[in-house]
């Protein structure tokens, strides 16, 4: 919300400093977003008197005119001024501004020649001074000030807009009564409601009286000739109605208009302005409406009947359900109730009698009303928040005094008050103990009194403890401790001391996912990978991808299934940029739909593709690019450590990791991608996070006998696996075996056609005694005849 | 046998010319003196066996004592020649080393592990929650009012029924204490989701890092010492804190904690907006309602809750202008916060 300095220092009577003023609101009341300085540009402009008007000897639309500025721009006397206004007077008072004045927008005036005379400074318009759109002459002034004023001092122009971060909970913020409250028991002083320019005079001339009876009446009743029903009290608790009659609806005097202008509203008419007013001070929505516009004439509240139409201010046709409130005449829908009005019952420059609602309509309706109509207005805004309900009659009146001031009219008929069921301020116990309880330092009685008071509560001991009645405009407060969060603002909350006490240690365990997250990261980023972080939004990546119901865009609209198609649109992006070495991985959460819900669960992908190291000059400029080779190790390390219990098996186009029982929970192999000509090939893994208790590893005795070496070269059929040799190796060997490494592969010439050469290098060892050459011998040419009995491979000759 | 030591004697002298031979000297030089075949203490030593026993012994010693001398002597000469000549032979210690790939991690990955690093050692364990959560642990079970526009900060995303993505990681304080009895310390860091367009300073998707302390007797004091206390960790001793009033509905009283702005030390920059200030973290005193909600005794047990953004931290940190950075994952970026870093030599 936006309040005014200015408007604050009438309610208080007290000039405010604008940097202490949003400094005390910070630390006590509720966040200042801004401090917007208004009209800081007129510094230079002065206030002028023209003594004289004559022709331009050169121009029929120009005029010379003799100016008393008061010394003003260093002249010693009265200066020359060429003027263009046509409504310049001899003996008014104008806006001036003196050579090397800078102007609104940065400009600085200069002495110059028009038509042949020389023109020193410029008296100004509004436009020009930016103080509104008009320029069709200069602006006349009706001050007492001297000639050589400074414009700001004189007229009350200058003031500063406080932004404030009202948060959802404080309605009562939403105005300058509110605000100026806050600022009173922080700052000290008083709020009070200034009288309203004219408005002594409207009360005798209008028909008022200082309190008018408006008496709590049940559903129905009749104000001025108006019938009003009250059929939804469900929606509007409370609907006040006055009528006004013979008001001359125009422009509103200047000191209206300005302080509206000041909080950045547009001043649109006397009585629009004035419930405007009201609004901003007060915190009461207000609807003038047009009395000769009403049928019946009736003002009827009610749900909104199905299909209802109303066209509403902005010019939109908006279909209404019964789950919204309308205000209606004998006939038919005239304002969306706390919403906005029609363009037709609206107040125009004929309307001379009207109706003016003062009401409260639930919060829950308002909102969903708002959210449905996908339509929100200043009212909404607060009527969904919860207003003053106790307050409103004080407003009504206010708005009353203040339209017959600023458009005339009178009141011939006291407002009614449809109220079927009256309630009043709420009371809550406050226990001193449990102030010090929850704050941790002990509180004077007298001073949690003078605290709560201070903002509007009304407090009086019973019994050891403090009733505290609640006013109406603070909805926010329904139990003890929101009064406690009252105590412990209006100290400050820094007033509190920080100092660390002994805590006692908590019950929960560290979460063994966030563990396994880490090792995971851990390994991946030694091996090399970087880690991505993507959005889990996109398009569907298979059937069984969990929708949006509520996407932002058709391409965001569902939730991943697994990470490599993201980690693969981010290997593209960088493609784009350049980079053609890319490592990346991701740990995170994918989603899929069941038969029941859907289901999440973590997951741990890579992607890789560029340069198997970093090139070196002493190996050339061309490094090996890296292949499914350099994926199948980061796949067994990422599956190693995320699903240490799966092994890792040969699948269509890559490798599976397999758990115990058959699940493949993890895939890896070749990807396809938007790829420029010059990147190297793309490999991806993925594997499910399945969280196990990390395996402690246990000492095995360093061997310390001497190993005996063999190489040998076999020749393996088409259809034979190394893995299948290995393992009869392993097993035929036994465990004398301790080792046995894959260190080549050969095709072509000298290996018969449909086989292939693989070299092993065998390491036996006991580690209880030293081998002997020949017993290791015998062992390998026992596994090489069952090699050649079981796969019918042979050992390679020479 | 005079002549024997004579010989050793002369030889000796020789030992002089070792340090002055060059690369070319040194090889002719050692054969002379040391050559298996004609060597000239060579030759002494193998006339050794025919002298009778005392001379033998006393030519002997002094024969095998010059050995070594000019052993040790060859040598250091040796060692000598070869660093000169690796010096003279122009390698450029300057090139660069051998490099192996290193990875790194996500920068927010890093600042989530330093705060709760942090929050650890103040006692703090980890937990977390599911993504997808329900209305009642979102909202509802936090005192979020039905149809309150508390709940339009909370644009959320659905999946159906009452089905949501969570939009904060409040929930999990929910289902810890549902859980687990106090006394409760606990950090949860983890993803949420808002209904927010990707831009310059939002994402739909970011990181959170939720707090949440309940036991008998902790009181707003010790809410504000450990909350000071981890921002003096996370950005130095001297760092001034404050807390001012907020709103959120599972606390009250409801505050905002800002540290002192780490560009400007307080004084004023575009940064902090000239307050001087940073906003780190929302935070309150749990909401009675919440504990209610969860079944434990609200007059018996009070705590302390907050929640923050690593992402804006990190950016604030690391002087990055542009959330979506983070989450464009080019490698440049990855490498630029990777740790580590240094090295080259000049």
């Amino acid at each position: 919300v936006i309040v005014s300095r200015r408007w604050l220092e009438a309610l208080l009577g007290r000039t405010l400093d604008p940097r202490e003023t949003a400094e005390q609101l910070t630390m006590h009341v509720a966040a200042v977003d801004a401090v917007v300085p208004l009209h800081q540009d007129l510094g230079d402009i002065v206030i002028a008197r023209v003594l004289e008007v004559k022709r331009h000897p050169n121009a029929d639309r120009l005029t010379l005119c003799l100016v008393d500025a008061g010394g003003a721009g260093g002249a010693a006397g009265p200066v020359e001024v060429v003027c263009g206004a046509p409504n310049v007077q001899a003996g008014k008072l104008y806006p001036y501004a003196p050579v090397g004045a800078l102007l609104p927008g940065g400009m600085r005036l200069e002495r110059k020649q028009i038509r042949g005379v020389v023109s020193n400074g410029m008296l100004c318009s509004a436009k020009e001074l930016g103080l509104g759109a008009d320029h069709s002459g200069i602006l006349e002034l009706d001050t007492a000030a001297a000639p050589g004023t400074r414009f700001v001092d004189a007229v009350p122009v200058a003031d500063h807009q406080i932004v404030i971060d009202v948060p959802a909970s404080r309605p009562d913020l939403l105005c300058h009564k509110g605000v100026a409250r806050e600022l009173a028991a922080v700052l000290g002083g008083v709020v009070k409601l200034p009288e309203t320019p004219g408005g002594q005079a409207a009360r005798r001339s209008g028909g008022l009286i200082d309190r008018p009876p408006v008496r709590p009446t049940a559903g129905e009743g009749t104000v001025d000739g108006v019938q009003v029903r009250l059929e939804d009290p469900e929606g509007c608790p409370r609907y006040m109605a006055a009528v006004i009659r013979g008001v001359r609806v125009g422009p509103s005097p200047a000191w209206l208009a300005d302080r509206l202008s000041a909080i950045g509203q547009r001043p649109i008419n006397n009585v629009v302005d004035a419930t405007n007013y009201i609004l901003f001070e007060l915190n009461q929505p207000l609807h003038a409406f047009d009395l000769a516009q009403l049928r019946g004439p009736a003002v009827v509240i009610r749900r909104a009947q199905p299909q209802e139409k109303i066209v509403t201010l902005d010019g939109v046709e908006r279909t209404l359900t019964p789950d919204m409130t309308a205000i209606c005449d004998a006939a038919r829908p005239t304002i969306i109730a706390g919403v906005m009005g029609s363009a037709q019952s609206e107040v125009t420059a004929s309307t001379t009698d009207l109706v003016l609602e003062c009401a409260y309509f639930q919060p829950t309706r308002i909102r969903r009303t708002r959210r449905a109509l996908e339509l929100s207005s200043e009212s909404s805004y607060r009527f969904e928040r919860g207003l003053d309900l106790l307050g409103m009659p004080d407003a009504l009146r206010r708005a009353i005094e203040l339209i017959v001031a600023v458009a005339g009219g009178e009141l011939r008929a006291p407002p009614l008050d449809l109220w079927p069921q009256p309630v009043q301020e709420k009371t809550i116990f406050l226990r001193p103990e449990r102030v010090s309880h929850l704050l941790g330092v002990a509180t004077e009685r007298a001073e949690l009194e003078r605290l709560l008071t201070s903002v509007g509560f009304f407090v009086a001991p019973k019994d050891g403890r403090l009733a505290v009645q609640v006013p109406g405009w603070r909805p926010d407060v329904t139990r003890e401790v929101d009064l406690i969060e009252e105590i412990a603002r209006l100290k400050g909350y820094d007033a509190f001391p920080d100092e660390l006490r002994p805590y006692r240690p908590g019950t929960v365990p560290d979460a063994p996912v966030e563990q396994a997250k880490a090792r995971v990261r851990q390994q991946l980023v030694r091996a090399g990978l970087y880690e991505a972080r993507t959005i889990p939004l996109g398009p569907p990546d298979g059937p069984d991808a969990v929708a949006i119901r509520n996407p932002m865009s058709a391409e965001e609209a569902h939730l991943r299934r697994r990470l490599i198609p993201g980690l693969v649109r981010r290997v593209e992006h960088n493609w784009a940029n350049r980079n053609r070495d890319i490592r990346l991985f991701e740990v995170g959460t994918v989603f899929r739909t069941t038969q029941q819900a859907p289901e999440e669960w973590d997951s741990v992908a890579g992607v890789l593709t560029g340069a198997r190291h970093p090139p070196h000059w002493s190996g050339g400029a061309k490094v090996p690019d890296m292949d499914i080779w350099d994926l199948k190790h980061h796949f067994e390390l990422a599956v190693r450590v995320a699903a240490p219990s799966c092994t890792v098996q040969p699948a269509t186009g890559g490798w599976e990791a397999v758990q115990p029982g058959g699940a493949v929970v993890g895939w890896s192999g070749p990807l396809e991608a938007d790829a420029p000509v010059w990147a190297a090939p793309l490999f991806g893994f993925e594997v499910r996070l399945l969280v196990a208790a990390p395996e402690v590893a246990r000492y095995r005795p360093l061997p310390t006998q001497p190993p005996l070496e063999r190489d040998v070269a076999l020749l393996l059929p088409a259809g034979v696996s190394a893995a299948a040799v290995s393992a009869l190796l392993a097993r035929t060997a036994g465990p004398l075996l301790a080792r046995l490494d894959v260190f080549d592969e050969y095709r072509g010439s000298g290996v018969p056609v449909g086989h292939r050469s693989v070299a092993w290098h065998c390491t036996f060892r006991d580690p209880s005694r030293t081998l002997r050459e020949r017993e290791v011998d015998e062992l390998l040419a026992r596994a090489l005849q069952a090699l050649e009995d079981e796969l019918g491979v042979r050992r390679r000759e020479g | 046998m005079r002549d024997l030591l004579a010989a050793l004697t002369e030889l000796r002298e020789r030992l002089q010319e070792i340090p002055q031979a060059d690369e070319r000297r040194l090889p002719d030089l050692k054969t002379e003196i040391l050559g298996r075949k004609a060597g000239a203490l060579t030759k002494i030593l193998a006339a050794l066996p025919r002298l009778e026993p005392a001379a033998k012994k006393r030519i002997g010693a002094a024969a095998n004592a010059l050995k070594h001398d000019f052993e040790a002597a060859f040598a250091t000469r040796e060692r000598e020649l070869k660093r000169a000549a690796a010096a003279a032979a122009d390698v450029d210690l300057t090139m660069p080393g051998r490099a192996r790939w290193s990875g790194g991690l996500h920068l927010v990955t890093q600042v989530v592990d330093e705060i709760c690093e942090i929050f650890h050692e103040l006692g703090f364990t980890r937990a977390v929650g599911p993504l997808i959560e329900t209305e009642r642990y979102n909202f509802y079970a936090l005192n979020f009012p039905k149809d309150h526009p508390a709940l339009d900060a909370q644009d959320s995303f659905y999946l159906g029924g009452d089905l949501l993505l969570r939009t904060h990681t409040s929930p999990v304080q929910i289902r810890t204490l549902e859980r687990y009895p106090p006394p409760i310390r606990v950090v949860i860091p983890g993803q949420v989701y808002r209904r927010d367009p990707f831009d310059a300073s939002h994402s739909p998707v970011f990181e959170q890092i939720e707090g949440l302390a309940v036991d008998a007797g902790i009181s707003f004091i010790d809410f504000k010492a450990t909350l000071a206390a981890f921002a003096r960790k996370f950005f130095s001793a001297d760092t001034r804190v404050r807390f001012r009033p907020s709103f959120f509905p599972f606390t009250e009283p409801s505050a905002e904690m800002d540290a002192q702005c780490q560009i400007c030390k307080g004084a004023g920059c575009p940064t902090c907006k000239q307050t001087g200030w940073m906003e780190i973290l929302g935070s309150g005193m749990v909401h009675p309602a919440v504990l209610e909600n969860c079944g434990v005794d609200s007059e018996r047990y009070t705590g302390f809750a907050w929640g923050m953004g690593p992402e804006r931290i990190a950016m604030t940190r690391h002087g990055i202008p542009d959330i979506r950075l983070l989450f464009e994952s080019d490698v440049r970026f990855l490498e630029q916060f990777a740790g580590g870093g240094g090295g080259a030599t000049r």
